[in-house]
């Protein structure tokens, strides 16, 4: 029997108190209003006072509007029916279709014993070799792509998607564009994606309270699907604003805020869901790529900062390119290893090259004479950029190596590198 | 005992803080159980006011109701010390891991808690005490055989005074339950000795005589660390680092590489991903020294970043707390937390539940106290028996923005002694280790000669110097002899204080071959060159580093590195101003 309380005493943002007996820390709740009904999540307890985040927002909630709790936390249905269907944030219909009741589990279950995850090993291939080549992307990583405002960060993130061999991908929208969620449906539609990509989508004009259950409802699906042995990738945009609704919710409580008023708790929210992304031993894998803009270009800005911590290396995307500093795959070392023998060498070597090239061009744009050396270095500064820093590339890595090399052999003497010399040897294009 | 009956009720949970109010009395600090359907969720009291207590959870707190029973337990947060911790993996709290897989499976299940030790194991047991023996706190009654060390069996940490020797078993294989000794103390209390103690993390074991000041140079076998800014034994450290300087990579290769007996890894709030790669490696890598894997030598503590808040804040306790149990057996411990920011997080996000007067970004006021009182617990000792044993504390920070001005590096920095910084633009420019050598300081001293080293050292300044000038200068406006002097530091940066991870030879040098090559590198430092162009220059130490690189890979004194020394060698001769 579900008692029904009709005496909210506090409206305070989009977080109600109710005075309401034997509720459960996250326990949902229903809540009845003029509008219709929405969800409401336990936030905090207080002997008889319970608050509670309304999910569609507390705009319209009259005092004496009917609260009933369910005595479950937020639930997200798993079968093969989600499969290219298009969901809210709260995990209703966004599509046509009918909604799920079937197979019900809660979001936002344990973490994974350590001792269950294995040392990921597949590298994912994408055909861009300033990925391939020097930032390799491995099955199970979690990867932001740190962007600001304009670049186009959602046409890389589905790029990527559409080359990279995986079973399944869901995708989260979190204070999305209703132009960019457009772009994403007929996208994957175009490419015949769709029918293998579940979406769950909370666009800039909904509720705040629904985004922050967009990552949540995403992994926990993309989880269920993992253990059912599917290589699943995950697509999160834009997790800044999932940051933001935090802020928001976290202000509302009264919580004293930490840095630049996020709540101190960020690293860990963060991490509870960045941390979803594993390789299951004898089942599937969970790979994460989210966009995380960054106000300002700053990326010590707290939730790139915060990201940066906890995901496994990241990806600037800066000028409509990826940038050589910075952007770090830190799982590459457990692939490139068994690419091919030249793979790290010219990896470090290309980039070291490219640091000596950008401080040749401040020189020269402080109007100094150029040496022989410096004469070298613009040269091979601008074949790197043209020819293997170009987002609309698509080479296979072996092709981008010995591009690199045949850069490299056109320029320079092989001393002059900083290569070993059996890898010399052997790759050295001969003039 | 009437301890056992005392109980609460839950009025109240905020995230992983819950209320409690209490009927009898509770003490600060003492370990409690919340009582929620067939969980019972591990917590600490951690503040009490009238009738109510604050507790720390050390689980998700999702479900717990407003008057659901709390149990307390009379025990402060403690861990079992004894055989069988080498080669563990233990969350913050000391669960074995890979024993909670074998039970539940893929998922971390609430509630869930086991022995550290496997009781029911059995241990060959050698006396070395005979009955009327008189022996104090921290002095072994007999060992039991534990990987490659004698683990000794000793007299509890906590009795104060003497204690005589009533009775002890003879040698054989006896559990962790069986009592092995029984001995008197002053008061004529009889205490039975089992080979499983326990002990309260958050309070430092001191069963020693004295501790004494850190001088000897512990061997990282990481160059620009035992060259420019070495650790002592029984020191501290700290390496802040922006997100992406290769922290962990350090960490890691320092735990396979440190001249050390025992490492002690506190995977604190950071990637399961890394911990993993530990998991993975250590028990296939061999140590040089022992020549037995890795992992015999190594205990994991790991409570990474989506486990559960409370319990990252006390894994680091758990891990100096059993780094101090092996130091009493006269070993040298080491011990790495990654990061102690998180573990300051932890503390903040609690103090923001409780609703403290925050201080610098929102930290507590109490949080230098807390670092410093862990950094402390670090110390080279002797023992009561005439051993010495050590427990040296590094530490990575995770400076938020990879600024050092936050309050949990300045805390660390109050403390250590010494400061490996970490810079984003050499981890950018591919130089790692990317320990900035100019920023960095060490309060210890090297095993590499003084003298040589400050000329090595101005060298860097100065080439720093040079460069900056001539970014405004330009090269031509530069003379030959300065701009030497800048190809000299970066060609000591580029062959000796950079250091290639990936390659079997180069990423560990052993001290005798450090000081052999820097010698060299120290004569090429204050040798003056016959050289007229600065293309000239350039080309000539681009291949003195060409050859140095190659040589860095070869193995020490082998056919090959003899025939590359005297090619460098030759290459120096044929410029060097006489």
């Amino acid at each position: 029997m579900h008692k029904v309380y009709n005496e909210i005493i506090q409206i305070s943002g989009d977080v109600i108190t109710v005075e309401a007996k034997d509720v459960g820390y996250g326990e949902l709740a229903e809540v009845q209003t003029q509008g219709g009904v929405s969800l409401a999540q336990v936030i905090r307890l207080d002997r008889d006072r319970v608050s509670l985040q309304v999910l569609a927002g507390s705009r319209g909630i009259a005092t004496n509007d009917k609260v009933r709790f369910l005595k479950h936390p937020m639930q997200v249905s798993f079968s093969e029916n989600l499969l290219g269907r298009i969901f809210t944030g709260s995990g209703q219909p966004r599509d046509n279709g009918p909604a799920l009741e079937e197979n019900l589990s809660n979001i936002g279950g344990p973490s994974v014993n350590p001792s269950k995850r294995i040392v990921p090993k597949n590298m994912v291939r994408t055909g861009i070799p300033m990925i391939d080549v020097f930032n390799s992307l491995v099955e199970s990583q979690k990867l932001p792509i740190f962007s600001v405002a304009g670049e186009p960060y959602n046409p890389l993130l589905a790029r990527i998607a559409m080359q990279a061999e995986v079973d399944l991908i869901v995708l989260g929208g979190m204070g999305l564009k209703y132009d960019d969620y457009l772009f994403f449906r007929d996208t994957f539609d175009k490419h015949g994606v769709l029918p293998k990509s579940i979406f769950f989508i909370h666009t800039a004009s909904d509720p705040t309270v629904e985004c922050l259950l967009v990552p949540d409802m995403c992994l926990a699906v993309a989880e269920k699907f993992a253990l059912d042995g599917k290589k699943v990738l995950v697509l999160l945009t834009d997790m800044t604003n999932f940051a933001d609704s935090l802020k928001e919710i976290a202000i509302t409580m009264e919580q004293i805020p930490s840095n630049r008023g996020y709540p101190g708790d960020l690293y860990s929210q963060l991490a509870k869901r960045y941390e979803k992304a594993v390789d299951f031993d004898d089942a599937g894998s969970i790979t994460v790529l989210a966009v995380t803009t960054m106000p300002g270009d700053d990326v010590t800005h707290p939730v790139p900062d915060n990201t940066g911590y906890i995901t496994e290396g990241q990806l600037y995307l800066k000028n409509g390119h990826i940038e050589p500093f910075g952007s770090l795959s830190r799982l590459k070392q457990q692939v490139n290893g068994d690419t091919r023998d030249d793979h790290r060498a010219i990896m470090d070597r290309m980039i070291q090259l490219y640091a000596d090239f950008k401080e040749t061009i401040e020189k020269k744009s402080m109007g100094f004479q150029m040496s022989e050396w410096d004469d070298k270095l613009l040269k091979y500064g601008g074949r790197f950029e043209k020819e293997l820093m170009d987002l609309s590339l698509n080479i296979p890595l072996e092709g981008a190596l010995d591009k690199g090399w045949e850069i490299l052999s056109s320029i320079f003497e092989p001393a002059e590198t900083g290569i070993k010399d059996s890898l010399i040897k052997k790759y050295w294009k001969k003039k | 005992m009437a301890d056992h009956l005392r109980k609460g009720k839950v009025i109240g949970v905020n995230g992983n803080m819950v209320s409690v109010e209490f009927e009898t009395n509770v003490i600060q600090n003492e370990v409690a159980y919340i009582v929620q359907d067939k969980d019972r969720l591990k917590s600490e009291v951690i503040r009490i006011r009238g009738r109510r207590a604050e507790l720390q959870v050390y689980e998700d707190t999702d479900g717990v109701r407003v008057g659901d029973d709390v149990e307390f337990s009379g025990e402060l947060l403690s861990v079992e010390l004894g055989p069988g911790l080498l080669g563990q993996v233990f969350d913050g709290l000391q669960n074995p891991l890979p024993r909670l897989a074998e039970a539940h499976g893929f998922f971390l299940k609430r509630g869930v808690y086991l022995n550290a030790l496997e009781e029911e194991q059995k241990w060959e047991f050698t006396p070395t005490v005979n009955v009327g023996d008189k022996l104090r706190a921290g002095m072994r009654v007999g060992f039991v055989p534990e990987k490659i060390f004698e683990h000794n069996i000793m007299v509890p940490f906590n009795i104060a005074k003497e204690v005589e020797v009533l009775e002890v078993v003879e040698k054989g294989k006896y559990d962790l339950k069986q009592v092995i000794a029984k001995v008197k103390d002053a008061n004529g209390k009889t205490h039975m000795l089992t080979m499983k103690v326990t002990w309260p993390v958050k309070v430092p074991i001191k069963a020693y005589i004295k501790k004494i000041k850190p001088e000897k140079p512990l061997v990282t076998k990481i160059r620009i660390i035992d060259t420019l800014v070495p650790v002592a034994i029984g020191g501290t450290f700290c390496t802040p680092g922006p997100f992406g300087a290769g922290k962990t990579v350090l960490q890691h290769l320092l735990s396979r590489h440190a001249d050390v007996d025992i490492v002690v890894i506190a995977a604190c709030g950071e990637r399961a991903g890394e911990v993993v790669e530990v998991l993975k490696t250590f028990p296939e890598l061999i140590d040089p020294k022992t020549k037995k894997t890795l992992m015999d030598r190594t205990i994991i503590i790991c409570n990474t970043s989506s486990m559960p808040v409370a319990a990252r804040e006390s894994s680091v306790y758990t891990a100096v707390t059993i780094a101090e149990y092996y130091r009493q057996m006269g070993l040298n411990v080491f011990l790495l937390a990654d990061s102690t920011s998180r573990w300051a997080q932890a503390m903040r996000e609690m103090s923001g539940r409780l609703e403290e007067i925050p201080g610098e970004e929102a930290f507590p006021a109490y949080l230098e106290s807390r670092i410093a009182s862990f950094y402390e617990r670090a110390g080279i000792v002797q023992l009561r028996d005439g051993k010495v044993g050590s427990v040296t504390i590094g530490g990575a920070v995770s400076p938020a923005g990879g600024n050092f001005e936050e309050p949990v590096t300045q805390s660390t920095l109050k403390v250590v002694g010494a400061f490996h910084g970490l810079s984003r633009d050499r981890a950018n420019a591919r130089r790692y280790p990317a320990i900035d050598p100019l920023q960095s300081w060490s309060k210890y001293e090297s095993f590499i000669d003084a003298e040589a080293l400050k000329s090595a050292t101005a060298i860097l300044k100065r080439s720093d110097e040079i460069n900056q000038m001539m970014k405004v200068v330009g090269e031509d406006g530069t003379g030959i002899e300065d701009f030497i002097d800048y190809l000299k530091g970066e060609f000591f940066d580029a062959v000796y204080l950079q250091q290639n991870a990936f390659d079997k030879i180069d990423e560990a040098t052993i001290a005798e071959r450090q000081t052999y090559v820097f010698n060299l590198i120290s004569d090429i430092i204050k040798s003056k060159f016959q050289i007229e162009s600065k293309d000239e220059a350039r080309k000539f130490f681009l291949e003195l580093r060409q050859k140095f690189i190659n040589w860095n890979t070869l193995e020490f004194q082998a056919d090959d590195f003899k025939k590359i020394e005297q090619d460098i060698l030759e290459q120096i001769k044929s410029k060097k101003a006489v």
